[in-house]
């Protein structure tokens, strides 16, 4: 097969577009007039338990198939526990979601990892591994971080249970285009600065509203230098930031890590496949509806304080006075949240003691992700009476951590090792924060009661994570040379 | 998605403004795993109630809804109107609508007539006089008659042409389905696919 086949054609000639708008063109089934939307094929679809029954229910009572069953694939994360895998799940109601999974999985012929198979695990780190998610293509799930499949340059978004059942019937989406936003991040990081830190400060720049209606396309030295564990990371948060998706245009850190997986292409495709992929980039001179900078070169680790992604700081600077800023929505925010986080204005992060670090969810959950983590706490004690969770973000992550001794590491620091699962990111399985705890977590989301009624989260970096579950307070790993340093 | 017409049956009054999704269905329903058996949901805690207008026997089987303004607004539950379809209503008449429930109302084949707040109340007294008295939509006509009551309502073009048509949101993109499949003829044999499942060529196990 030819390198770029009719729905890719290359538009020469053509104004200069940017990946974004190159890969929606390139899924037109048909273009919508009149202020109708366009129909957007869908070439994979992600499922899990929580947003999938009422759609597999819709299809049976329209007696419709899955149009595609061989761009679908299932896995069970949400609900799942995260120890004791081979017992019946203890919560009725999650139960019934597994089991109703399995079911419609069944009846509809369509492929399910359960809990127990080495390819479960979050939906959005299971994509990847199997080398599914790829340049250039859709995807969608019934959940809002899919944008972290956006990381191979994809266009990869949330959907409802309503369009859920939509593509499972017709592998398409009706869809009105998404405005674009540049994100430019120049520089380099400093050993210690991660990934996670500069969504942290994107979105506490741009706010958790600034991204609505955008898709966000991370560019620049900094996020050309990021491992595709990096760029999921960014990615998955833009929807932190009211984004409909995140981007970063493929390249050769993109090849590498999908050449040899499982269902990526091989032999010639292989080549047919790259020489597309290479043609995804943004053309030089081409417009967005907005665009941003950050500059890496001056980022600190960076931790929230708040109710929301967008509520954070430097880990170096003190808890911000509401009373300070100046709009009145955001002041009263503030206040709430610092109430709710129990947090005084004034008071060092650094002197904020946590109850628990949780490591895990699909921001960071991936193999790198836990090296980070260990790199740090190697050979060290955790913080007494700090309860630190560690949740591979797959079966298959969790074996490969194994097969590199990360789980000694971990259980010698004092730390649980875990099965794979969304775990202590949602307060929907076992693993929650008691009411008034305090955590240290690589999540996404630190809305009150996410990860369990009353808990307080502060969203970190891997790195921070471990410095902190040392330390016992908000700490990142300059904290540790201090020490080491003998001061 | 079946067509609509017109709609003939008997209707329940709901003397009540700013009915929201909470109120229709409670969030603590929405934990059920199907899109039917939410029946025994609606208006959960108004049922309650013996005296509630659903509760009252002449008003069992009735098919048509007459709100007060404001129907359906706050959380954007889907539930809301599967259980309304469930508990058989086909149309709810009120003098404004949540959009987001108006949006959902159309894809499940809910007919929701906006009519003017007067007639609302005309049509209120007319059922409330004679509870048994068969009330017929006419979707075609946009039209609510009951006795010698004929009063118009109201529905935006594109919905109206998909009750008509018994089109919901997936019949509607499948009639396309020919551009579909050719869209697929054309897809690259590398882009990925999920079955059949590849093994890697060497596997642990947990
Ligand atoms: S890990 Fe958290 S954010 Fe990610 S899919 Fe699971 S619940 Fe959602």
């Amino acid at each position: 097969m030819n390198a770029a086949p009719t729905n890719n054609a290359v538009a020469t000639g053509d104004a200069p577009r940017t990946l974004a708008e190159k890969v929606w063109n390139a899924h037109l089934v048909k273009q919508g007039e009149d202020g109708t939307p366009d129909l957007i094929y869908i070439d994979l679809h992600l499922v899990h338990e929580v947003t999938s029954p009422q759609a597999f229910d819709g299809l049976r009572m329209a007696g419709r198939p899955v149009r595609r069953p061989d761009l679908t694939i299932a896995t069970e994360d949400h609900n799942t526990p995260t120890l004791d895998i081979d017992k019946p799940i203890a919560d009725l109601t999650s139960r019934t979601q597994i089991e109703t999974l399995r079911r419609n999985a069944a009846e509809f012929g369509i492929r399910l990892h359960s809990l127990g198979d080495k390819e479960q695990g979050i939906v959005h780190v299971v994509g990847p591994q199997l080398g599914l998610t790829q340049p250039g293509i859709t995807v969608v799930c019934g959940d809002s971080h899919t944008s972290t499949h956006g990381a191979f340059g994809a266009m990869a978004f949330g959907i409802g249970t309503s369009e859920v059942e939509h593509v499972l019937a017709t592998q398409t989406l009706p869809l009105k285009p998404f405005k674009t936003m540049a994100i430019n991040v120049e520089g380099t990081l400093r050993p210690g600065v991660t990934a996670k830190d500069i969504i942290l400060a994107v979105i506490a720049k741009i706010g958790t509203g600034g991204g609505q209606g955008y898709v966000l396309e991370y560019r620049g030295s900094a996020i050309r230098a990021l491992s595709m564990d990096g760029r999921m990371t960014i990615c998955n948060m833009s929807i932190e930031a009211g984004a409909r998706a995140g981007m970063v245009a493929p390249d050769a850190t993109t090849y590498a890590y999908l050449e040899g997986r499982d269902h990526a292409p091989s032999g010639a495709d292989w080549d047919d496949a790259v020489a597309y992929w290479e043609t995804l980039a943004t053309d030089e001179g081409a417009q967005f509806d907005a665009e941003v900078s950050i500059d890496a070169d001056t980022l600190e680790p960076f931790v929230t304080w708040g109710t929301n992604p967008g509520q954070g700081v430097s880990l170096s600077e003190t808890v911000p006075d509401p009373a300070s800023i100046d709009d009145q929505h955001e002041r009263a925010a503030a206040e709430r949240a610092l109430e709710y986080m129990a947090l005084e204005p004034g008071t060092p992060l650094k002197e904020i003691a946590v109850d628990a670090v949780f490591m895990g969810s699909c921001t960071n959950s991936r193999i790198e992700d836990l090296r980070a983590f260990a790199s740090i706490i190697k050979g060290k004690q955790k913080a007494e009476g700090v309860r630190v969770m560690v949740v591979p973000g797959s079966a298959r992550v969790r074996l490969e951590a194994e097969a590199e001794g990360l789980d000694k590491v971990f259980t010698d620091f004092g730390a649980e090792w875990r099965f794979a699962g969304c775990s202590m990111c949602l307060g929907m399985n076992p693993d929650q924060l008691a009411p008034g705890e305090r955590c240290a977590s690589t999540s996404n989301r630190n809305f009150e009661g996410r990860q369990g009624k009353g808990g307080r989260t502060h969203l970190v970096s891997p790195l921070v994570a471990a410095a902190t579950a040392i330390r016992g307070t908000l700490s990142s790993p300059w904290d540790l040379q201090t020490e080491g340093e003998g001061n | 998605m079946e067509k609509v017409t017109t709609v003939t049956g008997t209707a329940a009054p709901l003397r009540r403004s700013n009915v929201d999704t909470d109120q229709i269905i409670p969030a603590v329903f929405l934990k059920r795993v199907t899109k039917t058996g939410f029946d025994d949901a609606l208006f959960y805690a108004w049922r309650q109630d013996p005296d509630f207008v659903l509760n009252r026997p002449e008003h069992q089987g009735v098919k048509v809804l007459i709100a007060g303004p404001d129907f359906g607004t706050g959380s954007s539950r889907e539930h809301a109107v599967w259980a309304l379809r469930d508990f058989g209503f086909d149309v709810v008449i009120s003098s404004r609508f949540g959009d987001i429930f108006r949006g959902n109302s159309g894809k499940q084949g809910l007919l929701a007539a906006q009519v003017a707040y007067e007639d609302v109340e005309r049509l209120w007294e007319v059922v409330e006089a004679d509870p048994g008295i068969e009330v017929t939509v006419d979707l075609v006509e946009r039209t609510v008659t009951v006795g010698s009551l004929k009063v118009p309502f109201e529905i935006d073009d594109y919905t109206r042409w998909r009750l008509l048509e018994g089109l919901d949101d997936i019949g509607l993109t499948l009639r396309d389905e020919a551009a579909i499949a050719e869209f697929e003829s054309h897809r690259e044999s590398w882009r990925p696919k999920t079955l059949p499942i590849r093994e890697p060529a060497e596997s642990g196990s947990l």
